[in-house]
This record gives C-alpha cells, sequence and structure tokens, in this order.
C-alpha cells in the first residue's frame, strides 16, 4: 500500500479543487507555551455560506481565526485563499477582531474607524476624498450608526462599538469575511442589526465565517458548522453536522442542556 | 529689543522650539502605544554614547558625539527589544535594565578617560547649554537677511531645523499606518500593514530627534519634550489630529516662556545670573501639564463602556 | 589584590564600605521585586530623579540659614521630601486622568529632574563653587565611599532589608493582584504605600554613593535577574537579595583594588553580569533551557502529527515533519512507510481515538483534563480504565 506523500521539499500542494475555496486551512498546529491551542487543524470554507466556528470554551475558536490571519504565529500548517497563500489575498479578506483589543481611550471618532477599513486602498498618501466619506457613512447606516459619526468610540456602549468594528469591515468591501464573536455581548437590537448585516453579505454571494457561542441561534443563522475542541470534530452543512452526536463529542458531555429545538 | 535679542535670544529660542516639536511629534504616538518611557531609555544611553565616540576619536565635536550617541541609541533599542522578548520581561523593566547598565558603563569609561587632558563636560550632555547657543555675527534683524552673517548661525539652528523638518515629514508620511497601527494592531496586520516595521521607525526617528536635541537641552530634557506636551494634549481633544497640533502649540509655549523665565526671571527678581533654559523648558511643560489634568476638558478617565 | 578584597583583608574601612554596599544591594534587590512584579518597575526611575529638585532646595534653605548647604541629613531629608511628593503626583496624574502610569512616571521624572537642574544653576551663581559636591549626587562618588557614608548604608540597608521581610506577603499579594486584595477588604493604597516608601528609602540611602541614576538599577536588575531563577515571590525575593548583595560585595571589593575605579558603576556592572547569566543559564525560565524545550516540543508535535497523518492515508507536506520522520525511523528515504512507522502511526492513531473518547464523555473529566495531544493516554489511566475504553471503541475496529 503505497501512501501518498508530498515529494521532496515538502511545499504545499493544495489540491486542485480548492482554488474556489475562500479559505482553506491545512495541519494548523498552535500553541501557547507548551499547551497546544489548536492541533492539526484542516478546514475548507465553502465559498458564499455563512460558516459557524463552534465549540467549547478555550477550545481555540479564535486562535483558529488569528492564526489563519496570521496574526498569531503558527508551530506547523498552510493557509491558502482561493488558492494563493493568505498574504497574497488580503485585499478581499476582512477581519472583525473581538471587541477587547483596543485602547478604548485612543483619541479617534467614529467615521475614523470606519475609514480605517479603506487603508488598502488609500495607500500612504491618499487623500480622503468625499466618495471615502460617503462610503464610510453608509457603511455605518448599515449596521444603524450613522448618528454617531462623530463620537468618540469611548463615549458608545458595548453593541455600539461591536457594531462600528462591522461597519469597518464592510469598508473593506472584501469577498470572504471572518468575525470573532460578533454577537458576543451585545443586546438584542445589535444582534438583529448583525445578523441583518451578514445575511445581506450572503445575499450578495461574499463568505462569512464567524466564530459563534450561542448554541441556540446556529441553526437560524448559519449554513454551515466547523466544531472544534483543539482537534477538528465536524465540518459540514447544518442540517447534517450539527446534531447531538457530534455536539457530544465537541463539548465532552459537558452540554447539560442542549437548547430546546435547536439540534435535530 | 532688537539688536541684542537677534544675536542672543532668537537663535536659542528657535532652536529651543525646534527641539520641543520635533520630540513632541513622535511623543504623541509613544504615549499612545504605552511606549512613553522609551526616551526615557534613549536619552539615558546618550551618556556612555558621547563617551565612547569621545574615546574612539580623541575629539570633542558635534559630529562624533551625535554619531555616537545615535549609535548608542539603537543598540539601546535593540538590546531592550532582545531581552524583552528572549526573557519575557515586560517592556518597563527591560528597559530599566538596559540602560542603567549602559548608563553604568558610560561612568565608568568616563572616570577611565578622566585622566587625560580633555575634559568632557558630562553637565552639558545632561542639561545641555542653551543659552550659549548665540548668533555673534548679528546686527539687528536686517541680518536674517545677510547671507555672510547667516554664515555665522550657531550651527544647531539648521540642524535642529532640519530635524524638526525630517520629523514633521515622517509624521505626515505615515500619519494613517501610525494610527491605524497604534490603535488595533491586530487589525493593522490583516489589512497588510508592517507593523513590526512601523514600530521600530517611530522608535529610531523619536532616537534621532532625542541624539540632535539633546546638543542643545541636554539628554535628560528630552524626556520632558516626549511626553509633556503631548500627555498635555491628550487631556484636551478626543481627536488625534487636534491632538498632535495641541502637543506642537505647547510644546512651542514651554520653548518660549522656560527660555524667557530662565534668562529674565531672575533679573526681575533681583538676581544677576540666569538659570538653566533647559531645566526651565521642562519645569514649563511640566505646569501646563499639571493645569491641563486639573481643567482640560477630556482629562477624564475612561470608564467601563455602558452596557448594551 | 582581588581575593583579599573580596575577604575583607584590606583594612577596616575598605572592610565596611563593602559590608555597607552589600547591603545596600540586598535591601535594594529584594524591595525591587515588588515594583517589578507589579510591572512598575521604572516607578524607581521617577522616585530617584525626584529627589534632585529637593536637594536643591534642602542646599539652599540650610545656606540661607546659615549652615554649611551640604549637611548629609539635611539633604537626604529634602531628597526624601521631594521624592515622596513625586510619587504622590504619579499617583494623582494616573488616577485623576486618562493618562496611563507609565506617561505619568516620566512626565514626573522629567519635570521634577529639570526643576532640580533650575535649582542647580541658583545654587551655582549663588555659591560658585561651594556646590560641587551636589554633583555626585548624579553620578555617584567617584572617590570611593567614606565612613560616614558606609554607615548610613549599612544602618539604612539594614532597616529596609527588616521592613522587606515583615511585609514581603502583602506586598506580594498587592503587586499581583490589587483588585482581588481591595475587594477582599485589604488596605491596597496603604501596602502600595508602604512598596514606594521603601524603594525611596534604598534611593535616599544610596544616593550619594552610586548617584541617582544608577541606584534605580540595584533596584530593577537584580529583581528581574531572580526572576529567571524561580516560581515563587518568596523565592525570587530572596534571591534578588542574594543577587544584589553579591553585586554589592563583589562590585565594592573590585572598586577597591584600583584608584579610578568609582564603585557605584562597578556594582551595577556586576549585577547586570549576574543578569545576563540568568537570562541565559537559567534552568527553567533561562533562554538556553526555553530554546532547547521549545525544540524538543516542536519535534514532537510534528512527529505525532505526521504520525497521524501516516495511519489515516494523508499526505504529509511540511518538510520538517517528513524529515522528523525519516530521521526516527517511521519512513524510508523515499517516503514509504517503515514496518515500524506503520505500527507507530497504527499506536498513535489509536491513541487520538481513546482520548477522544475520554474528552467526549464527561464521567473522565478530570482526566480529560490532562489532554495536551502528546501525552499518551497510558500515561493517564490505569490498563483498566483502558481496557474499558477500548471494548467502548471496538465497534468502530481499532486498526
Amino acid at each position: 500500500m503505497a501512501l501518498r506523500l508530498a515529494r521532496e521539499g515538502g511545499h504545499p500542494k493544495p489540491k486542485a479543487d480548492q482554488s474556489h475555496s475562500p479559505l482553506a486551512i491545512r495541519g494548523l498546529t498552535v500553541s501557547y507555551g507548551e499547551k497546544p491551542a489548536i492541533f492539526s487543524v484542516d478546514m475548507t470554507v465553502e465559498p458564499g455560506a455563512m460558516t459557524a466556528i463552534i465549540g467549547p470554551n478555550g477550545a481555540g475558536k479564535s486562535t483558529l481565526l488569528k492564526a489563519a490571519l496570521g496574526v498569531v504565529k503558527p508551530l506547523s500548517g498552510t493557509v491558502t485563499c482561493w488558492g494563493a497563500p493568505l498574504a497574497k489575498m488580503r485585499a478581499r479578506i476582512a477581519y472583525m477582531p473581538q471587541r477587547a483589543s483596543v485602547d478604548w481611550d485612543f483619541p479617534t471618532r467614529v467615521i475614523d474607524v470606519v475609514l480605517m477599513g479603506m487603508q488598502r486602498e488609500l495607500g500612504l498618501l491618499g487623500r480622503v476624498r468625499t466618495s471615502h466619506l460617503e462610503r464610510a457613512m453608509s457603511c455605518l447606516s448599515r449596521v444603524g450608526m450613522e448618528g454617531f459619526a462623530d463620537r468618540q468610540i469611548g463615549q458608545l456602549s458595548g453593541g455600539q462599538q461591536q457594531r462600528v468594528f462591522l461597519a469597518r469591515a464592510l469598508a473593506q468591501e472584501a469577498d470572504l469575511y471572518l468575525l470573532d464573536e460578533p454577537f458576543a455581548g451585545v443586546d438584542a437590537a445589535t444582534e438583529k442589526a448583525i445578523i441583518a448585516v451578514l445575511k445581506d453579505l450572503k445575499a450578495k454571494g461574499k463568505t462569512v465565517v464567524a466564530v459563534h457561542h450561542d448554541l441556540s441561534t446556529v441553526r437560524d443563522y448559519f449554513d454551515r458548522v466547523f466544531l472544534i475542541n483543539t482537534h477538528k470534530v465536524a465540518e459540514g452543512p447544518v442540517a447534517t453536522t450539527f446534531t447531538e452526536d457530534t455536539l457530544q463529542s465537541a463539548y465532552g458531555g459537558r452540554l447539560a442542556n442542549l437548547p430546546k429545538g435547536a439540534v435535530g | 529689543m532688537g539688536e541684542e535679542f537677534v544675536a542672543l535670544s532668537l537663535p536659542p529660542m528657535l532652536i529651543g522650539i525646534c527641539a520641543a516639536v520635533a520630540c513632541a511629534l513622535p511623543g504623541n504616538f509613544l504615549l499612545l502605544r504605552r511606549q512613553a518611557l522609551i526616551g526615557d531609555a534613549i536619552s539615558h544611553v546618550v551618556l556612555p554614547g558621547i563617551v565612547v565616540a569621545f574615546l574612539v576619536t580623541g575629539i570633542i565635536a558635534a559630529l562624533p558625539m551625535m554619531l555616537g550617541a545615535g549609535a548608542a541609541a539603537l543598540v539601546a533599542v535593540a538590546l531592550i527589544e532582545v531581552i524583552r522578548r528572549l526573557g519575557k520581561i515586560e517592556p518597563g523593566a527591560a528597559m530599566g535594565v538596559v540602560f542603567t547598565a549602559m548608563f553604568a558603563g558610560g561612568v565608568l569609561l568616563l572616570e577611565q578617560s578622566d585622566t587625560s587632558d580633555v575634559h568632557l563636560d558630562v553637565q552639558h550632555a545632561l542639561y545641555g547649554n542653551l543659552e550659549s547657543l548665540i548668533w555673534l555675527d548679528a546686527f539687528g534683524w536686517s541680518s536674517l537677511f545677510d547671507w555672510a552673517a547667516l554664515k555665522g548661525l550657531p550651527p544647531e539652528l539648521p540642524r535642529m531645523a532640519a530635524t524638526l523638518a525630517f520629523v514633521s515629514g515622517f509624521t505626515w508620511v505615515f500619519w494613517r499606518p501610525l494610527k491605524i497601527s497604534s490603535f488595533d494592531e491586530g487589525f493593522a496586520r490583516t489589512v497588510g500593514l508592517p507593523t513590526g516595521v512601523l514600530g521600530l521607525s517611530l522608535v529610531v526617528v523619536a532616537a534621532i530627534a532625542a541624539v540632535a536635541a539633546f546638543d542643545a537641552v541636554g539628554s535628560i530634557i528630552v524626556i520632558a519634550m516626549f511626553i509633556c506636551p503631548p500627555a498635555a494634549a491628550r487631556l484636551m481633544t478626543n481627536r488625534l489630529e487636534v491632538q498632535v497640533a495641541w502637543s506642537v502649540g505647547f510644546a512651542t509655549l514651554s520653548a518660549i516662556l522656560g527660555y524667557v523665565l530662565a534668562g529674565y526671571g531672575p533679573l526681575w527678581l533681583g538676581f544677576d545670573d540666569a538659570v538653566s533654559a533647559a531645566g526651565m523648558i521642562a519645569t514649563v511643560s511640566g505646569v501646563i501639564l499639571g493645569l491641563a489634568a486639573l481643567f482640560g476638558p477630556e482629562r477624564a478617565p475612561m470608564g467601563a463602556p455602558a452596557e448594551g | 589584590m582581588i581575593w583579599e578584597a573580596l575577604f575583607l583583608q584590606l583594612g577596616y574601612n575598605a572592610t565596611l564600605v563593602t559590608i555597607g554596599a552589600a547591603l545596600l544591594g540586598m535591601a535594594a534587590g529584594a524591595t525591587g521585586v515588588f515594583l517589578f512584579l507589579g510591572k512598575r518597575a521604572l516607578v524607581s526611575d521617577a522616585i530617584s530623579h525626584a529627589t534632585l529638585p529637593g536637594v536643591g532646595l534642602a542646599f539652599i534653605v540650610m545656606v540661607l540659614l546659615g549652615g554649611d548647604g551640604r549637611s548629609l541629613p539635611g539633604l537626604l531629608f529634602g531628597s526624601a521630601l521631594s521624592a515622596g511628593l513625586g510619587l504622590l503626583c504619579v499617583s494623582w496624574l494616573t488616577r485623576a486622568t486618562r493618562l496611563s502610569e507609565d506617561a505619568a512616571i516620566g512626565a514626573v521624572l522629567s519635570v521634577f529632574f529639570g526643576f532640580g537642574i533650575v535649582l542647580l544653576t541658583v545654587i551655582q551663581s549663588m555659591t560658585a563653587g561651594r556646590q560641587a559636591g551636589l554633583e555626585t549626587f548624579l553620578l555617584g562618588s567617584t572617590a570611593g565611599m567614606l565612613w560616614d557614608d558606609a554607615v548610613i548604608i549599612a544602618l539604612g540597608g539594614a532597616a529596609v532589608l527588616a521592613l522587606v521581610v515583615l511585609l514581603r506577603r502583602p506586598m506580594a499579594a498587592v503587586a499581583f493582584d490589587p483588585e482581588y486584595i481591595a475587594a477582599s477588604g485589604g488596605d491596597v493604597r496603604r501596602i502600595e504605600l508602604a512598596m514606594m516608601g521603601l524603594a525611596m528609602a534604598i534611593t535616599v540611602v544610596g544616593l550619594k554613593v552610586v548617584g541617582l541614576i544608577l541606584i534605580v538599577a540595584l533596584l530593577i536588575i537584580p529583581a528581574v535577574a531572580a526572576r529567571f531563577w524561580s516560581e515563587r515571590v518568596g523565592r525570587v525575593v530572596v534571591i534578588a537579595g542574594a543577587l544584589g548583595g553579591a553585586s554589592g560585595w563583589i562590585g565594592a571589593g573590585l572598586s577597591a583594588t584600583a584608584p579610578n575605579l568609582p564603585t557605584g558603576p562597578i556594582i551595577v556592572l556586576v549585577a547586570f553580569a549576574l543578569f545576563l547569566v540568568s537570562l541565559l543559564l537559567a534552568p527553567g525560565r533561562g533562554v538556553l533551557a526555553a530554546a532547547l524545550r521549545h525544540r524538543r516540543f516542536q519535534r514532537r508535535v510534528h512527529l505525532r502529527q505526521g504520525l497521524l497523518a501516516l495511519a489515516q492515508g494523508q499526505p504529509i507536506y511540511e518538510g520538517l515533519t517528513l524529515r522528523l520522520m525519516r530521521a526516527a525511523g517511521h519512513l524510508r528515504a523515499d517516503g514509504v512507510a517503515t514496518e515500524t512507522g506503520r505500527a507507530q502511526a497504527a499506536r498513535a492513531l489509536l491513541d487520538e481515538r481513546r482520548w477522544h473518547l475520554l474528552r467526549s464523555n464527561p464521567r473522565h473529566e478530570a482526566a480529560a483534563a490532562r489532554y495536551d495531544g502528546l501525552t499518551p493516554l497510558e500515561r493517564v489511566l490505569t490498563p483498566d480504565q483502558i481496557e474499558e475504553l477500548d471494548r467502548e471503541l471496538r465497534p468502530e475496529g481499532i486498526t
């Protein structure tokens, strides 16, 4: 039995059919110190789908996104976007981080934060024209924050800050959106606003991948799931993959009560 | 206030202003990135830098001293980064280890070299001699247009002006990347900004400003210029552009007021001699900061954002 | 001569200087740990620079009152007052404004020092030459220690050391998690004040001999060096004291051997050398040890991943994985698996499946917590337990 192994040199050879995948991850391992956060994870994102990354606390969900984007350095693994290395495709990828990572005291207004999303096209010396401002304002109105354009970001509530960061991601006009816990700790109105934006993105053919913590809304919001608990547990459409078995596998029996009606 | 002013007061004042603003500009970003104390580290390693330059070249002149100071600043920044990463030590402690050890090395070398004839003026290195940077060739305001007289300008003035131009240019060109990477480094990386290089460049530019300024105002005072005008400005506004503008204003005000108070203050109080201009500039910038801390419109610390 | 110096054979004076320096170093090292652990190592820089205006003012006041401006107790008292004021300013700026602590430290450091320089120039014009002694406060005394200095240092150092030992537990707790202590009803402000007070005492005591810029070194370097040797606060404090004391002892001894070697810088450089040794060679957190550990870890991870890929018939992409697999004898040179390789791969897969089952079952939660992707299950469960697990696995087939 001959095993298929890569040629000498071991350069990653993505299979031909991965060139359509907006994000293909192979063998990604990340460790903090000597504890592996994620171990040899493979993932293939389907274009145009809304995928939820779910798993228990500490399963490595955020780490998976950050390592894929190069924010954190992995121990091993390859990441390709539409068949090319991620570093070359940054113009088509937008990232919305978890809220905690910024200094809320920073002297910047809501509209400035959204304009940061246009950094790639503005470049070093490009001037911010009226067209940029108009686009930024329209991103803000898509998340319902157009009235706050002039406010300093520390003056907003948690849900409002979340929406501003989503607006920043929208301003990047990307094809792949990677969101880290977009619904964490927000009020119901904000959650409705965000999911409306995401569904709108999907309607336009964009791909959305979100780390998600609330199992009861997976069926309503997402088409596909990716279950992870340091290792990949399962990946596939919600109907077939979001089942009691896979959840038990991922959560290790820590799910005392599965949300009613949430699982088939 | 004619001839005498142009010859005796104008150049030092201008040098002071250029030094203050050249430090305040990068200081804004250092402050926001919680790297304010890198100015502390750089200022302290200037001493060993100039001692080594003196030992190597055997002369006391501006260029070798500045090169020595610059080299020392770069060595310090590199060592701090290495120690910080290798030892997983917090930045403040890493800075403290490196610059105090380098300073000790500088003092030791200084003592060894003191046996020779030439004397290295340590005080000058620490707090400069702004008052002495006068323009003897000037004969009043008309000298500003007299090429022959202009050639007699103290060399520190064109040097400091050029540094200010460079620092201003850097701030202008890299304004947006600096702002974005200082605000949200993870996001900056995902849009492809080279955050590591940017951070390093900022520190290098700050070091250039510090080295150029130390010759005029001494190394320790430079820290005041890195921190106090930007800190005071931070308490005045919520917008970065406005903060930088305020910091330039405060730096200029500190330089002018400090110089005037140092030179004329004692005279007004009935004493003969002036006091250290550099020290007074630092003190004035501190008073401005104190006033901003008491009355600035945006001084209040941010609480946690409201729920919802 | 160096050995005589180190073994206190050089005479009464030199002996006292050595003991005094060692005591100062010990006290500084121990005190510095609490500042370092609280992530405010550079507060000591602010404290030391803030002493300058106090020294200047004390000098002026004493001269105006008709006395000798250079009376040491008076100068030290002045230095303590202004350092205390500086600390209050740092704390006020941090609390009352949106400025961060490092900004407050830098502001106080530079402004107080600047004002001190102004006062120094006032003194210069006042007394034209009599203030020469004041400059030793900046760089330390170059002539080596005098009897008076040594006595102050020895007594001061010993006193601070005693207080550090007394207050070590509350100070450690506050340095680590002040919010928790406050929530549990502890008086955080008073303990922090005590910490700063001790740092200030060290600064004042060491000011004249080591100089204000180098006393900071003694408060920081031994503490940082000691951190590499232990994870327990109590031990770190002791080690820092030992390192500081050693630096003082050796440094004073070295500087006694030659006329041109000022005490302060030599002590600091000895401390730095000890720091480098700690950084590189300490067994736990040292660089060498960490690098070796990381490499070992990386190899284990890659081998594990390679074996699992082998067992599941998946291609291996990474060059490092292939090299390690070949070196371990799991793969032949042409990339085909060896007998032992296949056996190891099967074992790895079995282990993986067992772990997966274990982690899915709430009954085994305690054991599941020990999962790290690499430890074989045999090390965690007894053979009976593993057999039980295997029975659950059997329906899927084990090979």
